[in-house]
């Protein structure tokens, strides 16, 4: 918790993106987190993507449910739409404003109790039905809020700080995702925003269920060691499978990489992502070999970041319900009152 | 790179930017906290004791410490520093039973000063309380050298000059005024234990152009005009006045001409109005007072009828840049300007004389007839005769002879201490936390988003009517404190422990200026190049942290840091601290010995 407003001086040179914004412009106010939370480093990521994306702050809608992660969005995209939901519930809201309005960019921020412990049956569901979302899972194994319980994603044999030995299975959050059939499924860590931004970056872009889950270390209650969620743990353990940059369709390609090194995947909408191979033979397109890489990564005790998974023609629920081009809530009621006459024919229909 | 050495004391008190660029390094902060707090007097003792002369400088002083000021690289304009110096001399109240006593006993050294300008007077402050006999010798009636014979009433007081003068003339010092020192070859014989030459750079240049003679009578030089001006032989000028020159006496010449009977009056220059030596605030003065200051025009003839001068021919110049980018002022080919005049005051430059110093005493000179002065020692090539303020390098100003005159004190101090003068003593030097509590410290981190506040000032037509009247009236209490707000308090440092780090990036997220990197070691160059603002200004540091372990290096370029601390609050672990760094200069005395 810091008292004092973060002042508006910013470095002379600090650049401006196409609508003529700065990056602080996308920042919220002040973080009230404790001093060196993980999560403070993802909203810095998520400010840095909305920024080299020339993104209208106010096209983005942030929701999020009840958790020290949950209460980030206040942190950023002061002035875009937001909606701290109830513990767990961030889904289902998420997928109703999706519904009413599918111009927006929703972007879910939820944490591992909020996501794998209570709302559990919302995350599977609004990842199976496909919705158009960036879900961002801020993971540091416990219940920060409520000054560090277990979550359901804690390593079994983990410690809490105080010593007690975490006995129950984790919930691994990537791989619900990938049998629940996301689109776009990543992990990450918050220590390392040169892989984070980019994956926001790419999500963002996705046009369907992005999910991506960022090791986010809680210095208050599980940055001790006997952990899994430490910084140390996740530096030492950390095994990235691809770096990645997002290529906006305008922006030249100038970086260069070794051939046969680089695997380029374009996006529905004509953005590029090149991918940078760190791990040989892995394909971020190939879902059940991605599934049964990660399962043998994990046995060993390597913790798997990067693009995990990829489609790059996804589909999102709009499509499966085909619902017009046009968003729900600017129909009027010329589109959305079908007159006495049809009203007639359904009842005829039903007799 | 190699991690920062923070115990070299020039580190840190190259971040404190103002200090740094001040010649006396004057803990320009910490004066700006204490009159933010209301303490004046000790805001004024401060100064006083790096400066000597805090309520004339904060009239006059040049501020080199102002373009330095780090505020100007992160808004518009620097703090007003200067001026809320004059803010604690005005409200200060009664200090006399701070200043140092008179010694119990003297030393039995013997010191001559010639000139009672800035420079003696530094020397006579610092060495009288140490029981030194000095005696200060002036040509003129009184004491304060061109503070009192040149600059004009309206921009400072003749009490402020008799209060600060005063202060040192009670130390217990012999003022010998009104005796001229006509040979220093006589001087020496009698003695001393060491002569300080205080005397100024004191001749005014001339214009030799046709008509100089036939109008003599209304031709003046400027800086004898001033003289005469300050010392009452002078009272009243023509209608209409040209002041030749661009630079701070020019500046002078006219706006005292408007005060003295000058309705119209012009300054004109050889050069482009940009180019002008004289501070950018004086230029403004001076036009704010219906001044014109007309540029490229080269003198060429002074006009007369029966021997009255009648007005001046200028050539009109462009400036063109020759292949290597030099300037050159070409005539333009255009009719030649004519301007009448009544008075015409030349104020084109000030020379250095020293037709009192025989040239076989071991005093040697230059090509341009400068004394060799060593700038560290201030000592010339006599071993017990010492230059300072103007007379040792050409014409600068009021501070840079306080400086001089502090570093001559130390050099005489250690010569009749019989120790090694080339030996400078280190400045005293300390650094503590200003942590309170958890977002608590004992500084006022929260930056303040408001303008440089304007001085206000005495309606015109009250202030052309008297050249004694002061034109700005100072800030007020609310307007003080307003501005010392605006201080960025650069002297409170950021200080990085690498052991501590966890490498959580909280301090590079919270930064609002982007001052802060983690990143893999290279040279500095291409390191300056991938930091996450390009660290772009090379006369400003980049603060290197080792000991992390990623083996990464933290990478801090010191230049637009707020000091607002906000990195310290954020840190988990104590890494970064704010520090506290107080620098004060050494002076004669007991510390400058071995
Ligand atoms: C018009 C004008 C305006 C200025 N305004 C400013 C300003 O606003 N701010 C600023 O910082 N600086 C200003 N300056 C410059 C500043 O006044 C000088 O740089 C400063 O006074 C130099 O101090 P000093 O001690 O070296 O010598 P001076 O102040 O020049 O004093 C030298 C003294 O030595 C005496 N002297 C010389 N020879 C002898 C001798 N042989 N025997 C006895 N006595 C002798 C002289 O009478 C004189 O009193 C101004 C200068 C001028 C000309
Ligand atoms: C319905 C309901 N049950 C329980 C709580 C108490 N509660 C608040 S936050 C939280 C856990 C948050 O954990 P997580 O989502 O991991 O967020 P973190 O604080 O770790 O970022 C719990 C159980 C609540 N607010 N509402
Ligand atoms: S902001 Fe204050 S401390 Fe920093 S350079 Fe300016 S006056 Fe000095
Ligand atoms: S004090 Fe710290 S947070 Fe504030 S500007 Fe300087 S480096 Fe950045
Ligand atoms: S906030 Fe502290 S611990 Fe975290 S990176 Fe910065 S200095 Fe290191
Ligand atoms: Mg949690």
């Amino acid at each position: 918790m810091t008292y004092i407003a973060k002042p508006k001086f910013h470095h002379p040179k600090l650049p401006t993106n196409k609508l003529g914004y700065t990056r602080r412009d996308y920042e919220g106010s002040v973080s009230t987190l404790c001093a060196g939370c993980g999560h403070d480093s993802i909203s810095a990521a998520i400010i840095e993507a909305c920024f080299a994306l020339d993104l209208p702050p106010h096209r983005i809608a942030k929701l999020s449910g009840i958790g020290c992660s949950s209460k980030t969005p206040t942190y950023f995209l002061g002035h875009s739409h937001g909606f701290n939901s109830v513990h767990g519930r961030m889904p289902s809201v998420l997928t109703g404003a999706n519904m009413a309005n599918r111009d927006l960019i929703y972007l879910g921020v939820s944490g591992d109790g909020d996501s794998a412990s209570i709302g559990l049956g919302q995350f599977a569901h609004c990842l199976r039905r496909g919705v158009n979302m960036v879900y961002i899972v801020e993971n540091n194994g416990v219940y920060g809020l409520t000054k560090g319980q277990f979550s359901a994603t804690a390593d079994r044999g983990s410690k809490s700080k105080r010593g007690a030995v975490n006995t129950d299975a984790p919930i691994d959050l990537v791989g619900l995702a990938l049998q629940l059939g996301a689109t776009f499924v990543a992990r990450s860590f918050s220590g390392d925003k040169a892989q984070l931004v980019p994956l926001i970056e790419a999500a963002i872009l996705h046009k369907g269920a992005a999910f991506i889950d960022v090791i986010s270390p809680c210095v208050a209650f599980n940055n001790h060691p006997g952990s899994t969620k430490s910084f140390d743990y996740v530096r030492e353990h950390n095994e990235a499978v691809n770096r990645l940059d997002v290529m906006i369709p305008r922006e030249p390609i100038t970086a260069e990489y070794a051939p046969g090194t680089v695997r380029e995947v374009a996006q529905h909408d004509g953005s590029i992502i090149r991918l940078r191979k760190l791990a040989e033979d892995y394909d971020p397109t190939d879902r059940l070999r991605a599934m049964a890489y990660l399962a043998e990564r994990q046995a060993a005790g390597e913790l798997v970041t990067g693009l995990l998974y990829l489609d790059p023609e996804p589909r999102d629920l709009h499509n499966y319900l085909n619902t017009v081009e046009k968003p729900l809530n600017a129909l009027g009621d010329a589109e959305l009152v079908p007159g006495s006459a049809a009203l007639a024919e359904v009842n005829a229909a039903l007799r | 790179m190699t991690p920062t050495d923070i115990r070299n004391p020039d580190y840190f008190h190259k971040v404190v930017d103002c200090q740094w660029a001040c010649p006396a390094h004057t803990p320009v902060p910490e004066y700006i906290r204490l009159i933010a707090a209301g303490r004046y007097a000790d805001a004024y003792m401060i100064n006083w004791k790096s400066n000597v002369f805090p309520g004339i400088l904060g009239r006059t002083c040049d501020r080199p410490c102002e373009p330095a000021c780090r505020r100007g690289r992160v808004e518009k304009e620097p703090v007003a520093i200067c001026r809320l110096k004059r803010v604690a001399a005005d409200n200060k109240g009664d200090v006399r039973a701070r200043m140092p006593h008179r010694p119990a006993a003297r030393n039995g050294k013997r010191i001559a000063c010639v000139g009672a300008g800035p420079a003696s007077l530094t020397v006579a402050r610092d060495l009288a309380p140490l029981g030194y006999e000095v005696v200060v010798f002036d040509s003129d009636r009184k004491a304060g050298g061109m503070i009192r014979s040149q600059i004009p009433r309206f921009r400072l007081p003749e009490e402020i000059i008799d209060e600060e003068v005063g202060y040192i003339a009670d130390l217990g010092i012999e003022l010998r005024l009104g005796k001229r020192i006509d040979s220093l070859a006589a001087l020496l014989a009698e003695g001393w234990d060491a002569v300080f030459v205080g005397s100024g750079a004191p001749r005014g240049r001339d214009l030799d152009i046709p008509g100089r003679k036939e109008a003599a009578a209304n031709i003046h030089i400027g800086i004898d005009w001033l003289a005469n001006v300050a010392f009452g032989h002078v009272d009243r000028i023509g209608k209409r006045v040209i002041v030749l020159g661009g630079g701070n006496t020019a500046m002078d010449c006219c706006r005292s001409s408007r005060r003295l009977g000058g309705e119209d009056v012009k300054v004109v220059v050889r050069s482009g109005f940009e180019e002008m030596k004289a501070s950018p605030w004086e230029k403004e003065d001076a036009m704010h007072e219906g001044i014109p200051i007309l540029n490229y025009l080269v003198p060429k003839e002074f006009l007369h009828e029966n021997g009255r001068l009648t007005g001046m021919v200028f050539e009109k110049v462009a400036a063109k840049y020759d292949e290597k980018g030099r300037r050159q002022l070409v005539p333009t080919g255009e009719p030649d300007v004519r301007l009448p005049c009544d008075d015409v005051l030349v104020a084109i430059g000030q020379e250095n004389a020293f037709p009192w110093i025989e040239r076989d005493i071991g005093i040697e000179f230059d090509r341009w007839g400068l004394p060799k002065v060593d700038p560290k020692t201030m000592r010339s090539t006599h071993p017990k005769v010492f230059f300072g303020g103007d007379a040792a390098f050409g014409p600068k100003n009021i501070i840079w002879a306080v400086a001089h005159g502090h570093e001559a004190a130390v050099s005489i101090d250690k010569l009749c201490s019989g120790e090694d003068i080339s030996e400078r003593p280190a400045p005293g030097v300390t650094l503590v936390s200003q942590k309170m509590g958890i977002h608590e410290w004992s500084y006022d981190n929260d930056v303040s988003h408001e303008e440089r506040r304007r001085v206000p000032l005495r309606p015109l037509d009250v202030a052309l009517k008297d050249i004694r009247t002061e034109v700005e009236l100072g800030f007020d209490a609310k307007l003080a404190y307003e501005e010392a707000q605006r201080c960025l308090n650069c002297d409170v440092q950021t200080v990085f422990t690498g052991k501590l780090c966890i490498e959580c990036d909280a301090c590079v997220d919270i930064c609002p200026m982007d001052c802060i990197t983690f990143t893999h070691d290279g040279e500095e160059e291409e390191l300056r190049k991938r930091l996450k603002a390009p660290a772009w200004n090379p006369t400003q540091d980049l603060y290197i942290g080792g000991d992390l372990k990623t083996g990464r290096i933290m990478v801090k370029d010191e230049d637009v840091c707020l000091h607002c601390g906000l990195c310290a609050e954020r840190c988990p672990t104590g890494a970064w601290d704010m520090q506290k760094f107080f620098l004060e200069m050494t002076h004669a005395g007991a510390a400058c010995r071995s």
